[in-house]
């Protein structure tokens, strides 16, 4: 049979306030435990929350960006469960009344076309802290410093097919927020985790089927696996006449494998109510209209400029908007460089896949916009050819401190263009080769002459000890060989 | 020296007849003889007491005292004091010292009132008779078979003791104006929002409300001076100007029209409390004030919301208390469920399992709109009856308890008698309006209370009617014969 996936999303992410979303205490990443867990985060006896203006903005703005309705009041509520790093003994959460109401993401696909996912709501709420398992003896050690950082989780409707769309959404997502300014993006710190939904149906048929929910992904990568592994599960059970279990289950990314972690049956009664520490948010329209004016590009906006502005293709220009991080990175690059074209080669060749390779983001790269221009700019004005500059970045990723340009000299990479010189150069190669010479025009076959020709450029290279510009040398050869 | 009110002890301190280290030495001492036989106090901070009180000397050589410079009191032991541990009547907390202070604490701390300890209450403030704290019930000076009334009894009884002049206590759903009108001394419950709840132990977030009790409705509004106004730690507490709530008692209540709802008055009160608050009533009519009849039509329904939504609220609330972080932690647990379960069962008491339970029960899934959605429909149904009813008047007026004192043990076997205590003040919570309690009168030797209750807001009407009747009645200066 062929089946259908169908795939819905929550995305939790934490918004890039100071402090926290009930309490005044920072929310820097990586401080010593519980370092930033005030009397408030702690749930100390007496201690109340006060809502913190700025979620609300990032909240709002988000919701601008998806073109959803902005509700003017909402509410926050109460989702009582134990759990040691939840310090009250319940989340505070928005549930009937959220802040961001319906709205969609569109998606470009594979093969080019675009897809509307539809965003059911994206609501306000707090963290929670972290159990720590391991180096505890057996017990469990409770941080609290993440516990009351401002989330906003979104909800999109069940509009993704495969795991493709599913990433490509979630590509796209991270785009939105990072370009945003509302979320730092970084999902090795959990600044996004991702929920997913999957159910799989007959090819054809309208009704959903029985869904799981696979929970707290913090990799695209891994959010893939995890999709296709569950697809796989479900297609095994069904073709094996079995029926799915409407639960949620955990995936192990490094074993590539998935265990139940609760049914339906044994799930929380989360008794939701509004919290009557937190009255009723209500915003205005001033307010929406400021956040609206104040906008900064996102990356469709961004994607359009870039073609039109520097002549990119859409695969380019795509890459290099969804990120705003690459994308200042990309502009920072071509406006120290001039050449766009040839600065968006080196960021989304060589230096992505140096990024990659060591694990680290755009932001952390070890060579600066201003540094990649300079060689960018070195490579357009013919100083480098394309290997030596490869033995310059190697050296800028390496943390050499000199200056591009004495690299360049230290390192003698600097390409002869002198076309005087460079013909000097190959009437004296030439003249120990006239074997070669003899054969090359005696040769009819184009393909086997290019060969040939070949044969005459390596110690050509070699005789100008690399710093030959080649095309040069090349131009200079062929005149004289068919001269 | 401890029949004097605070306002006169402000006056003797301005005149430099007496220090305050004196004072409070004198009330300490009080305390230490007296209160064995009381249990109003949980904790007593001697040491504490007479440093305040030593720099609250100091402080007013400096020219820099305040009303309550040098002042000695008391706090309900439900507002958290930096330091000083806070029980909230439960064994949950026995040990529990907060790093901070309560707004309310702070206020009375920057004014330097001295403080000389935390006074006994029913465990988390549910109660109606002080008899559901872990350190033991609170005994009326009145009598000492007899409850003070609840839960702030031991402020109460403390302050009809004449062990301090004045405490705070908080109120949820009677739990300042039942005790004071059984122990015979003057309370105020502020329209809800008026005093912040930063730092006092949630009971039942939407209803609790911090307030004042003194023997007179002058010392009450010194108390309101101090605690009331904004607090940006508290989101539902209300930036509105604080008037000097002293600066209207002295005016006349002619004109004043008072509403006395019919459904206070039906066969179900006590022919004598009724005597004695209809008496009360015809004193005021007096002074210049006109009465009518008017209607709460929902008062019925107040019992019923209220033992929806107040346990719901306590059902969150006190979920914090999980043995993770503070306060009691069962012995050697097994896993995490042993942690939770043995943990909760062993620190709180039965009264605070039982609401926990009710609270749990109304929200679950499948019973939400059928207790508390509806619940909360009722409540404003009932708001609705207090803002119609102040359109034709200015203050309503009935009983704050059903009886006088009742004997300690006489309705411990019976939750629902023991809520039915609570029959006349818990609408006002729900509506959310201020209201006091004034001694009014006696029966078989034990005093009385009249309720008086007021616009939102409307805290300095009250004070003001209050004192009225407090210049034209001595039934507050009448003391305990112990």
């Amino acid at each position: 049979m062929q089946w259908e996936v169908v795939i819905g999303l929550e995305i939790h992410v934490q918004l890039a306030t100071q402090t926290k979303i009930f309490s005044g205490t920072s929310t820097a990443y990586g401080a010593a435990p519980n370092t930033q867990a005030s009397a408030v985060d702690l749930a100390m006896p007496g201690t109340l929350p006060v809502a913190n203006e700025q979620a609300f903005r990032y909240a709002t703005m988000f919701g601008l960006a998806i073109d959803a309705e902005i509700n003017r009041r909402s509410v926050f509520e109460r989702k009582n469960y134990f759990y040691p790093d939840l310090p009250k003994g319940y989340q505070t959460t928005q549930l009937a009344q959220p802040i961001v109401g319906p709205g969609h993401v569109d998606i470009r696909l594979e093969n080019g076309a675009e897809k509307r996912v539809r965003i059911h709501h994206a609501h306000l709420e707090e963290d929670a802290g972290k159990s720590l398992h391991e180096d505890y003896h057996g017990m469990t050690g409770i941080d609290l410093n993440r516990a009351g950082t401002p989330l906003i989780e979104i909800v999109t409707e069940p509009d993704m097919r495969s795991a493709e769309e599913a990433v490509a959404f979630a590509r796209k997502l991270h785009g939105l927020v990072t370009s945003l300014g509302i979320c730092d993006g970084d999902m090795s710190q959990g600044s996004m985790r991702f929920d997913v939904n999957v159910s799989i149906r007959p090819q054809g048929t309208d009704q959903l089927g029985t869904r799981t929910e696979t929970k707290n992904l913090n990799s695209f990568r891994f959010m893939e696996a995890a999709i296709h592994h569950e697809v796989e599960r479900q297609i095994d059970i069904l073709e094996d006449g079995g029926e799915i279990v409407q639960e949620t289950r955990l995936y192990n990314g490094d074993r590539d494998e998935s265990r139940s972690m609760r049914t339906k049956e044994e799930a929380n009664d989360y008794r939701y109510f509004p919290c009557p520490d937190l009255l009723p948010v209500e915003i205005d329209d001033a307010f929406i209209d400021s956040l609206r004016s104040a906008m900064p590009e996102l990356p469709d906006a961004k994607e359009a400029r870039f073609k039109a502005d520097y002549g990119l293709s859409d695969y380019d220009a795509g890459l290099l908007s969804n990120n705003a991080a690459t994308a200042d990175y990309f502009e920072a690059t071509a406006k120290t460089g001039g050449d766009a074209k040839l600065a968006a080669n080196w960021i989304l060749g060589e230096l992505s896949a140096r990024l990659n390779a060591a694990e680290l983001n755009i932001k952390q790269s070890p060579v600066s916009a201003e540094r990649l221009g300079t060689l960018v700019q070195r490579i357009a004005d013919n100083t480098l050819s394309s290997s030596g500059a490869k033995k310059v970045f190697e050296a800028l990723w390496n943390g050499d401190e000199a200056d591009v340009d004495a690299i360049i000299d230290r390192e003698g990479l600097k390409q002869v263009s002198d076309t005087g010189e460079l013909e000097k150069l190959v009437d004296s190669v030439l003249a120990d080769m006239g074997d070669q010479i003899e054969q090359y025009r005696a040769e009819d076959d184009p393909k086997k002459r290019k060969k040939l020709m070949g044969g005459f450029m390596g110690p050509l290279m070699k005789a100008s000890k690399g710093q030959g510009n080649p095309k040069l040398l090349n131009d200079i050869l062929q005149k004289k060989l068919e001269g | 020296m401890h029949d004097k009110t605070v306002a006169e002890l402000a006056r003797d301190l301005e005149q430099g007849t007496v220090s305050s280290v004196e004072l409070t030495r004198h009330f300490l001492d009080r305390i230490r003889q007296d209160d064995t036989r009381y249990n109003s106090f949980i904790t007593v901070t001697e040491d504490e007491a007479l440093k305040d009180a030593k720099a609250a000397d100091d402080r007013r050589a400096r020219g820099e005292a305040t009303p309550w410079t040098g002042i000695p009191f008391a706090h309900k032991d439900i507002f958290c004091t930096d330091g000083v541990r806070t029980t909230c009547g439960s064994r949950m907390l026995e040990n529990f010292v907060p790093p901070y202070d309560a707004t309310v604490t702070a206020r009375f701390r920057d004014a330097g009132a001295v403080c000389l300890g935390k006074t006994n209450m029913d465990e988390f403030a549910m109660g109606s008779s002080t008899e559901s704290s872990y350190y033991g019930a609170t005994v009326n000076p009145w009598g000492d078979n007899l409850v003070p009334g609840g839960s702030s009894g031991g402020s109460a009884a403390a302050v009809a003791a004449r062990l301090v002049p004045a405490a705070t206590g908080t109120d949820t759903g009677g739990s300042i104006r039942q005790p004071a009108a059984m122990c015979g001394i003057t309370g105020l419950k502020p329209t809800y929002g008026r005093v912040s709840r930063y730092g006092m132990i949630a009971f039942a977030s939407s209803l609790d409300q911090g307030g004042t009790m003194a023997r007179t409705a002058e010392d009450n509004a010194l108390m309101l001076n101090v605690m009331a106004g904004f607090d940006p730690k508290d989101s539902t507490c209300i930036d509105r100007p604080v008037p000097d709530y002293t600066a209207n008692l002295n005016e006349p209540l002619k004109g004043l029209k008072v509403g006395l709802p019919k459904e206070y008055f039906t066969d179900q009160l006590d022919d004598r409390m009724a005597g004695q608050v209809r008496a009360a009533i015809a004193e005021y009519e007096k002074l210049g004030a006109t009465v009518q009849e008017i209607s709460l039509p929902n008062t019925h329904l107040a019992i019923a919301a209220y033992y929806i939504i107040a346990p719901a609220e306590a059902s969150a609330n006190l979920s914090r208390f999980d043995g993770v972080r503070y306060g009691y932690r069962c012995e050697a647990p097994k896993d995490l469920m042993d942690l939770y379960t043995r943990t909760r069962a062993e620190g709180f008491g039965e009264e605070v399992k039982r609401r926990i339970l009710v609270g749990t029960y109304a929200l679950s899934a499948g019973y939400y709109d059928a207790y508390y959605l509806k619940a909360q429909k009722v409540r404003r149904l009932i708001q609705q009856d207090f803002i119609e009813a102040f359109k034709s008047v200015d203050i309503i007026m009935g009983p704050a308890a059903p009886t006088p004192a009742f004997g300690i043990g006489s309705k411990t076997d019976d939750p629902v008698k023991m809520y039915l205590e609570d029959i006349y003040t818990i609408a006002i919570n729900l509506a959310g309006v201020p209201a006091m309690s004034v001694p009014a009168g006696q029966i078989d030797g034990l005093p009385v209370g009249l309720q008086l209750i007021g616009n939102y807001f409307d805290e300095a009407r009250l004070l003001n009617a209050a004192h009225q009747f407090q210049q034209a009645t001595d039934w507050h200066t009448l003391t305990p014969a112990g």
